[in-house]
């Protein structure tokens, strides 16, 4: 593709939901309603961890109002002995996270489920549920979780031959480490600490179902993937696929925490007992105790240099909390911490560790941000420590095309280098700091995705288009996909329309997450539009009876490729559309692909902070994040995306954990204690797009949607040590901390 | 059951309601306006915002009892038949908005806030909106809609 010659692809268009989601049209799940519809609710543990010894279900069965009730017995159970894989996600820990089956595993775990004529006599009638329960001491924190005497969540996983909370292991190695460090003049080594952090989506999870006598089911819900829900609905209540149509609802975003089920096989199940559409919304409370943060962690990263300059040797730990069940995000932490650079010799080390909070879900680069906290401020300390200018010695290790990564890949075409020298040339970088004041800058890394995904390119009657995708738009993807069309067709986007289709009117698509929604359904709708633009001019020609090679497709019209080809009056998208009947019936093409060729996303962020020495808060005064974004399609979108992960990362850094109480509850299960950044903390958020287009795509697309979190909290964190020499090694940096290490240095660790 | 009466986008209304019935769910369940959101149950997200006479007001923390004889409007009353409000297009053009669930109660907010405040600086916007939580755009769009809207309105 002609780059000069794009006319879409690159601007800023309006987005084709926003004028419904403006005048509040747009249908999220909880506004759906079906003639009939009953409510659920959901019992919950009040344990943070006990077995259960007996449910009785009776009186609230009984509850004038109650229509159904379910509990683990009314889900497929997966042994724990056999693996069951589905994506990311194991179908033996997914059947024991939306409903407790031997135990109770943290505070909030479902123990059963009530469906009745109002949302209040359901949650009334859960309480009528009577329970007995063996309570058992728990365990939240990773360091207790470790220890030889602590309570052990799954007898039956072992590490090291004996019961263990250590659910998993994953070791990066490149080199020699013990080679490189040899040879260390300098080495640093630091322990740091992360708390669990939510996605904090604005919508809490709500979905409707509805089952027909014939069990024909219908899912209208909030998810990443309604091929996802699919799926996991179908295992979980043991129906055959075909038999469910999930229908994607307009998301008020997810971040990855929607691309997990937690409501939509237990709707289904209280829907074909009640034989009533059922609907199911859960409460902010609900979303914050029972669904999934990101992990806390512990890290020890040790970087080992040369007095000249070079980094030898790296090595790091991560522990991560993986929840109640397995499965955290290790492989971004050990695997991106170390991957923007050139270090010969690596190893590094992901542990997962099970305690008694709730199951971890994606979050925005899963792990990476930890991973990069942990390392970013450790480079921070080398370069101080052999006193070059920290981007600098981010530069000279820069992976490149060619460089091998410890996790496996050999680079490809990538643009970290320019992120760099891009931010070194920055009027932000140079710019003067007062009182109080510091900067930091850090680097980051995500993997990003490819897979499956599927688009339909439609000619309607009237010569317009309908593209239909089938990945959830969280972020604005269908204004990204009208642009790439309205490109490929040569017309104008606004006379593309483009849907989200449903698991019946759309081939299979993955997730969105991976930050691989754009680059993967482009190419099946560049697929898809090359096949129309075939018969298009398959079309011209039968209308001119000349032979198709004849014909060309430009600027939105068919053409005789040439004077040999004969004289003929171009024929536009609407002519050959109304003459489609006639010359070989209707104008659509699909395609079903498994894409590959999604390369690493790379960003370096800056960033200003003031800190108010009296009240121990940490002000954001500027922020500016480079980063490669292969081919900005929509440039307004990747910049939101790059503005959206910054802030999440602020709240991570400065404000965001879960506080657990003395029984193991969560004592801020709400925006107000759950302190999320308001628009009052933040500056406004610079983004600088460098665009080095990805030569496996045909629009040079990369993943955007992830990296911007990725170096935040360490960019941050150093910019607190420049302004106050104090290294906080553990987040968040909160007012009563930063006040306590004012005080004692200590109290940073 | 008690009988509550208000005027909502205009028209007036009057059903019979369990007194416990919140002001966001009489909206959404009773009058099928489902633009106004819940996002948080305890009034810190502003997804609900909606405005009690001319007012901004968080509809998850009112009872609909409370609304007895008042005006009130909902997203779905702001535009002129076809023509988007300016505060409406605003958030449109400037691309305010990521998932568009906090979209509605944003666009409440900042009309209320240009009634009191017809010149809003960058500041102003950003401590009105505290109320209002997004977690998708850093605001950054957003601050840029309010101060569009805010000028399309005086024009």
């Amino acid at each position: 593709m002609n780059e000069m010659s794009n006319k879409w692809i690159g601007q800023s268009t309006i987005r084709p939901d926003g004028a419904e989601k403006v005048t509040g049209r747009a249908e999220f799940a909880a506004d759906t309603n079906m003639p009939g519809m009953i409510w659920g609710s959901v019992l919950r543990s009040p344990h943070a961890h006990a077995r259960i010894v007996s449910i009785d279900t009776s009186k609230a069965e009984a509850h004038p109002g109650v229509k159904a009730v379910v509990t683990a017995q009314d889900i497929v159970d997966f042994p724990v002995d056999t693996p069951v894989p589905l994506g990311i996600q194991d179908m033996r820990w997914m059947c024991r996270n939306i409903m407790a089956r031997e135990k109770v595993l943290f505070h909030g775990h479902p123990l059963a489920a009530v469906a009745a004529t109002s949302e209040a006599i359901a949650a009334e009638a859960c309480k009528l549920i009577e329970m007995e329960y063996e309570v058992l001491p728990w365990v939240i924190e990773i360091e207790d979780a470790i220890k030889p005497d602590a309570p052990i969540l799954h007898e039956y996983l072992e590490h090291d031959g004996k019961p263990s909370n250590i659910t998993g292991t994953l070791e990066h190695k490149l080199g020699d480490v013990e080679e490189g460090f040899a040879q260390a003049d300098v080495i640093i080594e630091r322990s740091f600490t992360t708390r669990p952090v939510h996605q904090g989506y604005i919508e809490p999870h709500a979905c409707l179902v509805s089952v027909a006598a014939d069990g024909k089911t219908t899912i209208w819900s909030s998810s990443q993937g309604q091929f996802m829900v699919r799926a996991m609905t179908a295992m979980l209540t043991d129906m055959p696929q075909s038999d469910i149509r999930a229908i994607p609802a307009e998301i008020g975003g997810g971040f990855g925490g929607k691309t997990i089920v937690y409501l939509e096989p237990v709707a289904t199940m209280l829907s074909k007992k009640s034989g009533r559409p059922v609907k199911m919304v859960m409460s902010r409370e609900d979303v914050m105790r029972a669904s999934g943060p990101t992990s806390g962690s512990m890290s020890t990263v040790k970087i080992g240099a040369t007095k000249d300059g070079q980094i030898v040797a790296a090595e790091g730990t991560f522990y991560l909390q993986a929840g109640a069940l397995p499965g955290s995000p290790i492989r971004g932490a050990a695997g991106c911490g170390f991957a923007p650079y050139n270090i010969p010799n690596v190893h590094s080390v992901g542990i997962d560790v099970v305690s008694n909070r709730s199951k971890v879900a994606a979050y925005r680069a899963p792990g990476a941000p930890i991973g990069a906290f942990a390392v970013e401020s450790v480079l921070d300390e080398v370069a101080e420590a052999l006193n070059i200018d920290p981007l600098e010695l981010r530069l000279r290790h820069a992976a490149r095309e060619g460089t091998k990564a410890a996790h496996g890949p050999t680079y490809p075409l990538i643009g970290f280098v320019e992120t760099i020298e891009a931010a070194i040339e920055h009027p932000h970088y140079k710019a003067p700091l007062g009182k109080h004041q510091g900067r930091g800058v850090a680097s980051g890394f995500w993997f990003n995705a490819g897979g499956e995904s599927s688009a339909q390119v439609n000619i309607t009657e009237d010569g317009n288009v309908v593209v239909t995708t089938g990945h959830p738009d969280i972020g604005g993807s269908r204004a990204a996909i009208a642009n790439v069309a309205a490109e490929l067709l040569g017309i104008d986007y606004r006379r593309v329309s483009v849907l989200i289709g449903d698991t019946a009117t759309v081939g299979y698509s993955n997730l969105t997450g991976g930050s691989r929604v754009l680059f993967a359904s482009a190419m099946a709708v560049t697929d898809s539009a090359g096949q129309v633009i075939t018969t298009l001019c398959e079309r011209a020609a039968k209308i001119w009876d000349i032979d198709p090679d004849a014909v060309t497709w430009e600027d939105g019209e068919a053409r005789p490729a040439g004077d040999n080809a004969g004289q003929f009056e171009p024929l536009s998208l609407a002519d050959i559309a109304a003459q489609a009947t006639q010359t070989g019936g209707p104008i659509g093409h699909g395609a079903q692909l498994n894409t590959t060729g999604a390369q690493g996303g790379f960003a370096t962020h800056i960033c200003d902070v003031e800190v108010d020495m009296d009240l121990g808060i940490v002000k954001v005064l500027r922020y500016t994040s480079f980063q490669d974004v292969g081919r900005a399609v929509h440039p307004a979108y990747v910049e939101g995306q790059m503005q959206g992960g910054v802030a999440q990362g602020i709240g991570w850094a400065l404000n965001e954990e879960y506080i657990f109480d003395k029984d193991g509850h969560v004592d801020n299960p709400g925006f107000l204690d759950y302190r999320m950044p308001v628009c009052s903390d933040l500056p406004m958020l610079d983004a600088v797009m460098i665009e080095v287009p990805n030569p496996a795509h045909p629009q040079g697309v990369r993943g955007v949607g992830e990296v911007p979190l990725v170096p935040a909290l360490a960019a941050i964190a150093n910019a607190v040590h420049n302004a106050l020499g104090l290294r906080f090694s553990s987040l968040p940096m909160s007012p009563p901390k930063v006040l306590a290490a004012l005080e004692m240095p200590e109290a940073a660790e | 059951m008690p009988t509550v009466s208000m005027t909502v986008n205009g028209k007036s209304v009057s059903a019979e309601v369990e007194p416990r019935t919140l002001l966001v769910q009489y909206l959404r369940e009773h009058l099928g306006l489902t633009g106004t959101h819940v996002g948080c149950d305890t009034s810190q997200c502003g997804a609900c915002v909606v405005h009690v006479d001319g007012e901004s007001a968080k509809s998850c923390t009112m009872l609909a009892m409370q609304a007895e004889g008042s005006d009130v409007s909902t997203i779905e009353g702001l535009a002129d038949g076809d023509t988007l409000h300016p505060m409406q297009e605003a958030f449109r053009e400037n691309h305010g908005l990521q998932c568009g669930f906090c979209t509605p109660g944003m666009v409440m907010s900042a009309v209320d806030l240009v009634r009191t405040n017809a010149d809003p600086s960058e500041q102003e916007v950003r401590e009105w909106l505290e109320g209002n939580l997004c977690r998708c755009t850093g605001y950054h769009n957003i601050v840029k809609s309010i101060l569009a809207g805010a000028k399309a309105m005086q024009g």
